[in-house]
């Protein structure tokens, strides 16, 4: 009886541990970052366009391009992805066919990437003839998270129960009310929280905006669709390694990446309050 | 009324939904379209051909030999099939070596001239072999040009060099990226089990509600991190600590881009893991409580086993995750397209590989074309994932 308490103590243990030891990485990552991040950032930091190769000044560009990207891909996303969803799950039969689009959906939702920038690179930019442009960028953006909005989507739509649809049909509503009356305000907390966090995982991308719109260095705002503008995550890269001055812009560096990283913190934050309010509101109605 | 908005509201559901087909088959059609390109073309600049004298039994190179010749690792003609004879390079500056300025008076302006003299000199010299351009090229009866043989699926994954830019042969072999992204990764998912394993275990087991409401941020916040802040930290606090860990000259290597794909690759495995031993049947556990098994004994005796096809999804899913993994490895392992030995060494995976050279690639050209090729692997790697991961779970998800 002892030895099996002394395994379970030592197994449970060491579990724990190992756990404590992911939690430390994680708070190492965060203190590193926000510490040497805090001191660089003030609001010249975020208003000012960089001077001096780089090492000085700004990242207003690059702020305004990523939003400019982030709102780009979204806007032809959630959509596009919400609407493939519905239709998904409330009106295609079970077929070899939906099954097929689902593993599709599913392999897309976990390609690389950069196998998002190589296509963005040949269809967009090359092939339509778009160029390095917001335009390419977002839409290369916009189909990498067009398979996560649509399967979070159907998640959230496959998750109610059917009765409720069967109780509005009873009542004699048609397809289209039940979906609109009864499944769309049930599924909307998940659908928004998926919107959200793909928000920040577009934010944060680099390698499909490499070859699609980025821009190395471009101290002025877009005016323009086709123009080229900064991002965030590229700026953080060529700062880091291919900058006029790596030594020198190592300030930057860190207050760029504070700057993603509260964007992904915020937005993270964000979701789970929206998801825990609406789902609370629900139940409450 | 009430009619119509249904046909309506069908016909815009229906229609996004094939756009989103459309485009999913779209990415396939333009990936492979592009990647498949490669093969079956010729490795030799666009534009350029090689003369040698008439009596070079040689008709055909391949590009190793070729890379060979022109390294001088070859030194003679009999070495690739040919006569005893030894090789002779020439390129278009070296017509200086072998005419004076008053024989070639007026090729600056006369380009025919210039061509003639070439065909001429290599008409004379029986071990010569000239790199020129096509649009140069004056065929008299002592000279013949060589071909190049094409690319071949075998020579592209059993290949031992990559030099993509290299001339007058370039060399698509992508065996040391494909070893660099297996070395790189496997490790990473080395490093990561224990520990994804036992926070799954410890979330979905051990911990208080209120420890657990605790480390699921922890775990959606380290999945939520951008890549390139992971590159960042990795560059600035992994690859020095690599370097004075192991006194290395370099710290950029295998090892580092393993550490930190391992961070990256965590909160998969995590919340994978955690998922299937969720989702052990109530009754199992506490039939096996009920036998007087203590909670350490049920945990690896009963509920383990039952999760064990959704703890190998989460590996699987996790080594997905890291072999398609782009700016934190292009930023860490140094990006060294050698066959590695050690982990210790630099080395290149397939995605790096592709974010570091596509910018500078010609559109359309064989290494623009090789690099979708290796964007076509990686896609298809990822199918092998999730055909995978979706056959091993497949049986457990009706259940849920």
């Amino acid at each position: 009886m002892k030895t099996k308490n002394i395994s379970e103590f030592i197994a449970f243990n060491i579990f724990r541990l190992l756990s404590l030891i992911i939690v430390l990485v994680l708070v190492a990552i965060l203190s590193f970052i926000v510490v040497r991040g805090a001191k660089v950032i003030n609001w010249e930091f975020l208003t000012a366009m960089p001077k001096e190769g780089m090492t000085q000044g700004g990242i207003f560009p690059a702020i305004v391009g990523t939003i400019c990207l982030v709102g780009g891909s979204m806007l032809f996303a959630f959509p596009l992805g919400v609407l493939s969803g519905i239709y998904l799950n409330e009106y295609m039969r079970a077929s070899w066919f939906k099954r097929f689009m689902k593993l599709m959906t599913n392999n897309l939702a976990g390609v690389p990437s950069i196998v998002f920038g190589l296509f963005g690179m040949s269809l967009f930019v090359n092939t339509l003839g778009f160029g390095d442009s917001i335009l390419a960028g977002s839409l290369t953006l916009g189909l990498l998270s067009l398979p996560v909005i649509i399967r979070t989507t159907e998640e959230a739509l496959k998750s109610i129960d059917n009765t409720y649809r069967e109780g509005s049909y009873a009542l004699g509503a048609t397809k289209l009310q039940t979906i609109r009356r009864v499944v769309l305000p049930m599924a909307y907390p998940n659908i928004i929280t998926g919107f959200i966090l793909s928000v920040g995982r577009v934010s944060g991308e680099t390698a499909p905006i490499l070859f699609t719109v980025a821009a190395y260095f471009l101290p002025k705002l877009p005016s323009g669709i086709f123009d080229q503008v900064m991002a965030l995550p590229y700026h953080l890269y060529v700062i880091t390694t291919s900058g006029t001055d790596v030594e020198a812009s190592r300030g930057m560096a860190y207050g760029t990446a504070l700057v993603l990283i509260m964007m992904v913190l915020i937005l993270n934050i964000t979701a789970t309050i929206v998801r825990k309010k609406l789902n609370k509101k629900l139940k409450v109605n | 009324m009430k009619k119509i908005f249904e046909k309506a509201a069908h016909a815009v559901l229906f229609a996004s939904s094939t756009v989103s087909i459309i485009t999913v088959l779209l990415i396939i059609l333009f990936l492979f379209r592009e990647g498949l390109g490669l093969f079956g073309q010729k490795p030799i600049e666009d534009g350029q051909v090689l003369l040698v004298n008439k009596s070079n039994p040689v008709n055909n190179l391949t590009s190793d030999e070729l890379k060979n010749i022109f390294d001088q690792e070859y030194t003679n003609w009999k070495t690739v099939g040919g006569s005893n004879d030894s090789i002779l390079l020439f390129r278009i500056d070296d017509i200086f070596n072998y005419y004076t300025e008053d024989e070639l008076a007026g090729v600056d302006t006369n380009m025919q001239l210039l061509n003639e003299k070439v065909s001429e000199l290599v008409g004379k010299q029986t071990g010569m072999v000239a790199f020129i351009p096509e649009k140069q090229l004056v065929l008299n009866d002592k000279v013949k040009t060589i071909e190049v043989e094409p690319v071949t699926v075998s020579g592209f994954f059993g290949g031992e060099l990559w030099f993509p830019t290299s001339q007058p042969s370039a060399q698509f072999g992508i065996l040391p990226l494909l070893l660099g992204t297996l070395w790189v990764s496997l490790l990473a998912i080395l490093i990561a089990l224990p520990f994804g394993l036992a926070t799954a275990v410890y979330m979905a087991e051990i911990a208080r509600p209120s420890v657990r409401n605790m480390l699921k941020p922890v775990v959606e916040l380290l999945s939520g991190i951008p890549s390139v802040v992971y590159g960042f930290f990795g560059l600035i606090v992994i690859v020095p600590l690599v370097q004075q860990l192991f006194n290395l000259p370099v710290g950029e290597t295998g090892l580092a881009g393993s550490i930190v794909l391992a961070i990256m690759a965590l909160p998969t495995i995590i919340t994978v893991a955690e998922d299937s031993i969720r989702n052990t049947p109530r009754s199992m556990k506490e039939a096996s409580l009920a036998l007087g098994a203590t909670h350490w004994q049920t945990i690896y005796r009963v509920i383990i086993p039952y999760a064990s096809s959704g703890i190998t999804a989460a590996v699987i899913l996790g080594i997905g995750r890291a072999i398609g993994e782009t700016m934190a490895v292009l930023m860490v392992t140094g990006n060294a397209a050698i066959i590695p030995h050690t982990i210790l060494q630099p080395m290149r995976t397939i995605p790096a590989t592709i974010a570091a050279e596509l910018g500078e690639a010609a559109k359309g050209g064989m290494h623009y074309k090789a690099l979708f090729a290796l964007g076509c692997i990686l896609f298809l790697i990822t199918l092998l994932v999730n055909i995978t991961v979706e056959f091993i779970s497949g049986g457990k998800r009706i259940k849920r």
